[in-house]
């Protein structure tokens, strides 16, 4: 491809994005919004390799880390925390921040994805410094119980279900099931906390957060799959199938038959956060979600984040790392000489810009898959009716629903009277392979999102649809990595955690899950690895 | 036949205890002091059911048709009574209770009349003490039936419109029916149908017009008493005058009377501001009425007063309404008064002043927008927004009826590194009420006090500290943004008082 064709090409992409994006006029009956996800152009041009101007300047740095979500920012967080100067972040999109972005309007801020952070543990003793930093923490951060600041603790009242026709409190299905399940439901939990307990044969916990501080997945563990492992303990209560299912698919976007019993019973057992100011599983949220932390580390690295870059080839060399990278804004590529690099963005999309990928890598990421998921956003002139004695909640869920429920990003306001309100609404597309569900979000049309979602919440509040003024929908078509249990089972994540050469990888994806604290941890690991400190968690 | 004329009775008995009911709860309803209310209305009805069964005597001939047109007649009146009571009491104020007691005398003479009637219908079909056992009994039963379904379903359910309506029907039902059994006997049973049948129209109707009937009725009841009715984006006000009383109500909930108010705003006040004689610039959070304001400018040395009131309506009516600025004393047309309306909460957050004296008036915590103001970390706020010896005092609810309630709001405010004084004061519209003293230094109550005041003087301060057992401190937890605890208790507490 010539130049002009390939700048022909561009701007036809970026026209038909910007189309897609546009607000047309809605079909009757249905709210305006617009249609957004990645940058797709720019991200399947990565994968295509080519058609990049070539570099027309060099750029020098020790290091070079390659990916602005969760564990880059956490990465570079590090390294001037430290006092280390010569580096650079960059982002492929105009604004760092991955899964945690948001977006807001006048009623309020809203999250595109990550909207919350458990109380991190002991365990995670360099995320408390990062809260401490920001404000959310108070006193001492290494405290047992820290105190946090209660404006970003999730308000009261926090989680509602709707189940039988009725809301209710929390979301372990209570109303209407029987007593038998109820007991299920009641060994469960306690069989949890047992395994909450247990520490692994080096005394740490057998489930931590982050989890390369915890115990290693067992076997018996790992290869199973979350539905057969409830099975195999004689849980059988549908109830307790939905809870279970409704947490792998809420962290991990993928259904409990296809999520490795380790990580499904992790997402209950791995948290060992406590506060001395509010119950451990509260957790901190800001109506813009998680992007409350990246706009703030993003803020911290100045001039060293560059949004707008693309890595698209990564070359090692005896003298150093080698890389071209795409600035979007200038229409140029720059070369950057790094001693070292961190690709902190997803561990799967390495391949399509490193021609010669480590060949102990090369095999561990033929493993990885990743989940499909849709977020919308509803801005309503007001909240929906409450009909029952259970006020509109922080998480609304919706028994047996195909998403996950709703979040009312305004719930942290602390006025009296918003203007209305502005519903996330989270939904991975578990009912179809990974594949199957990135063809729907790439090919179906907003007015087809907007009637699944007001149908689905409208069954329960039948004015909102009227209510809604404004419905976007977010696309992810590689969300996050799915836990599954061949995943767990192979040696693929020892081995992507080992670094190759001067390339050390730095993502959640090294977990096996996608959870913030995961990412922060694998960012951190490898600042310290940038800076030549020992590593004493490898 | 017999037993047909003895249900009857059984409807006839329930229809007439339930008028007595529904008037006398009516009354009570509007007039006030149900005992005296009940007892005279039963009274009145009781000796007309005497005076009609005397009456009963002058009916000769005829017995059948006599007795379904009385219950026709009963049937109309009785029916409509409520929704009579309602319009009259409307647009009649004076003489209400004069019809009341009359259109009570009236139904009571009919219903008076029907038992010796059917008694003497029955006279030849049974024996006298079969008859009498069985009438007097069935009478009873009806009346039994009533007695229980009135205060349990019909009142709460149907209201007392639709409740008097109700047995308007039953009466008539029963008259058509009495027209069907005794056709072959009634001389004039074609005007009885067309009679009978009219009067089931007209019950029919006003059942369909129930709700428009009893929503006129009640909004012209409300509109000749009311000042004002304004519906804003944050709340309802409504105003009305009772007599010489004016009260407030947002969203439903009495704000304050007129007759008492200057004891919740004298004790609100003085115990705390008199006791800072060097107090310039004060605070009020909440309160847009101006009657915190109005005691608080009792002083001359305080400079500024700062309100803070989200909905612009309040203060912008309180300041026009002549009415309203007789009772305020024009606080808010005063110069030393600023007025700035938005949220409380997000205007301490970023405002940097200190102030001497701040007033905290918010409404009860009856949902969780309201109990955020409630919170640690809105004390926290204020507890910034307060200069070095500055007070600050909160209205917190009951101690007596939400006694758990109020010493979580002590508490809280506690958690935040103030000393507290709870007091108490009683204000007969409210009950029992409690405020906080808070600050940085201890209290010592004032000696001196502006002049002219109703409640407070410097003998009745120390005794609004004293706590007597049942309502003295419980233990309580700190009400946190993430809990909410106070909203939940306060609803458990005021549910109890309500039942």
């Amino acid at each position: 491809m010539k130049r002009r064709d390939f700048l022909r090409a561009g701007s036809l992409a970026a026209g038909s994005l910007g189309l897609a994006g546009c607000s047309r006029t809605p079909p009757p009956g249905l709210p305006p919004g617009q249609l957004l996800g990645p940058s797709q152009a720019l991200g399947h041009r990565l994968r295509d390799g080519t058609g990049f101007p070539a570099a027309s300047e060099t750029r020098k740095v020790e290091a070079l880390i390659i990916g602005g979500g969760m564990a880059g920012l956490s990465c570079g967080w590090w390294l001037k925390r430290q006092g280390h100067a010569s580096f650079a972040v960059l982002e492929l999109e105009n604004e760092a921040g991955g899964n945690a972005r948001s977006g807001s309007n006048p009623i309020s801020a809203y999250p595109w994805g990550a909207h919350y952070l458990p109380l991190p543990g002991p365990e995670a003793p360099e995320l408390r410094l990062m809260l401490a930093e920001f404000g959310a923490l108070k006193g001492d951060p290494h405290a047992l119980r820290p105190e946090y600041e209660e404006r970003y603790l999730c308000f009261a009242p926090q989680e509602r279900l709707h189940i039988h026709g009725a809301w209710q409190e929390g979301l372990l299905p209570q109303f209407g099931i029987a007593q038998a399940e109820r007991h299920q439901q009641q060994r469960f939990v306690e069989q949890i906390a047992s395994m909450k307990a247990t520490l692994d044969g080096r005394g740490r916990p057998a489930f931590a957060t982050p989890s390369a501080r915890g115990g290693s997945p067992t076997a018996a563990l790992a290869g199973i799959s979350m539905a057969d492992w409830l099975q195999q303990q004689g849980y059988d209560a549908p109830s307790l199938h939905w809870w279970v299912n409704y947490g792998c698919r809420d962290d991990y976007g993928t259904d409990y038959r296809q999520t490795s019993a380790w990580a499904g019973l992790h997402y209950h057992a791995g948290r060992h956060g406590q506060a001395s100011n509010a119950d451990s599983d509260d957790v901190l949220t800001w109506p813009e979600g998680n992007s409350w932390l990246t706009r703030r580390m993003a803020q911290g690295l100045g001039d060293a984040l560059q949004p707008n870059a693309m890595a698209w080839q990564i070359e090692q060399t005896a003298q150093g790392c080698s890389v071209l990278v795409y600035l979007a804004q200038e229409n140029r590529s720059v070369r950057y000489l790094a001693d070292k690099l961190v690709w902190a963005a997803p561990a799967g999309f390495l391949a399509h810009v490193m021609p010669s990928l480590p060949p102990p890598w090369q095999t561990a990421m033929a493993q990885l898959s990743y989940a499909p998921w849709l977020v919308a956003n509803l801005s309503l002139r007001a909240p929906p009716a409450e009909r029952g004695q259970q006020p509109l909640c922080w998480d609304n869920v919706l028994y047996g629903a195909a998403g996950l429920g709703y979040v009312v990003a305004n719930h942290q306001s602390l006025q009296l009277h918003d203007q209305g309100c502005v519903l996330s609404y989270y939904r991975p597309l578990t009912e179809a392979t990974p594949a199957a569900g990135r063809k729907l979000l790439q090919t179906a049309p907003h007015a087809y999102w907007a009637r699944s979602i007001l149908a689905e919440l409208g069954r329960v509040h039948p004015d909102l649809p009227g209510l809604t003024e404004q419905l976007d929908v977010w696309r992810w078509g590689h969300a996050m990595l799915r836990p599954t249990p061949s995943l767990f089972s192979s040696d693929a994540l020892p081995r992507l955690r080992q670094p190759q050469g001067r390339i050390m990888l730095a993502h959640s994806d090294l977990s096996g899950f996608s959870l913030a604290e995961e990412a922060h941890y694998w960012g951190v690991r490898a600042a310290r690895w940038l800076l030549d400190h020992k590593d004493e968690f490898a | 036949m017999p037993y047909a004329l003895l249900f009857s009775v059984f409807v006839v008995a329930a229809c007439g205890l339930a008028y007595e009911l529904v008037a006398a709860a009516l009354s009570s309803y509007l007039v006030g002091d149900s005992v005296t209310q009940f007892s005279t209305v039963i009274g009145v009805y009781l000796s007309a059911m005497g005076v009609g069964s005397w009456l009963s005597r002058y009916f000769q001939r005829d017995l059948i048709g006599s007795f379904i047109r009385i219950e026709l007649a009963v049937g109309l009146l009785g029916g409509f009574s409520a929704a009579a009571l309602f319009f009259a009491f409307t647009w009649l104020s004076g003489p209400f209770l004069l019809l009341l007691y009359l259109l009570v005398f009236v139904i009571g003479m009919l219903v008076g009349l029907e038992i010796p009637l059917v008694m003497r219908l029955l006279e030849h079909r049974l024996q006298f003490k079969d008859l009498v056992s069985r009438v007097l009994s069935i009478d009873y039963l009806g009346a039994l039936a009533v007695s229980l379904l009135f205060p349990l379903w019909l009142a709460p359910k149907l209201g007392m419109v639709r409740t008097a309506l109700l047995f308007g029907l039953l009466n008539v039902l029963v008259a058509l029916w009495t027209t069907w059994l005794f056709r072959h006997e009634l001389v004039s049973r074609r005007v009885l149908w067309l009679q009978g049948g009219s009067a089931l129209v007209l019950i029919v109707a006003g059942f369909a017009a129930a709700d428009r009937l009893s929503s006129i009725a009640e909004t012209a009841l409300y509109e000749d008493r009311i000042v004002l009715a304004e519906s804003t984006p944050y709340q309802r006000i409504v105003l009305t005058r009772w007599r010489d009383d004016v009260r407030l109500f947002l969203n439903n909930n009495l704000q304050f009377s007129a007759r008492d108010e200057y004891r919740y705003h004298e004790a609100l006040i003085h115990p705390g501001l008199a006791s800072l004689p060097w107090a310039k610039r004060v605070l009020v959070l909440g309160g847009g009425d101006g009657l915190a304001i109005r005691e608080i400018l009792r002083y001359p040395q305080v400079e500024s007063v700062t309100l803070v009131e989200l909905d612009p309506a309040m203060p912008a009516l309180f300041k026009q309404h002549p009415a309203l600025r007789g009772l305020n004393g024009d606080a808010l047309n005063s110069p030393r008064v600023r007025i700035i309306n938005t949220d409380a909460f997000r205007w301490l957050e970023s405002q940097a002043n200190a102030y001497d004296f701040i007033v905290v008036d918010f409404p009860d915590p009856t949902n969780f927008a309201v109990g955020k103001l409630y919170t640690n970390t809105f004390y926290r706020m204020a507890e910034r927004a307060l200069s070095a010896r500055g007070r600050m005092v909160v209205q917190s609810t009951s101690p007596l009826y939400a006694r758990q309630s109020y010493w979580t709001v002590v508490q809280t405010i506690e958690s935040v590194g103030l000393q507290t004084r709870p007091y108490h004061a009683l204000v007969p519209s409210f009950g029992e009420w409690g405020f906080i003293l808070a600050g940085r230094e201890p209290y010592t109550p004032p000696q001196r006090l502006p002049t002219g005041l109703r409640f407070i003087n410097a003998d009745t301060i120390p005794g609004l500290f004293n706590f007597p057992p049942d309502m003295d401190r419980t233990p309580a937890e700190v009400n946190r943004l993430n809990n909410q605890l106070l909203v939940r208790t306060f609803e458990q507490e005021w549910k109890q008082v309500q039942r």
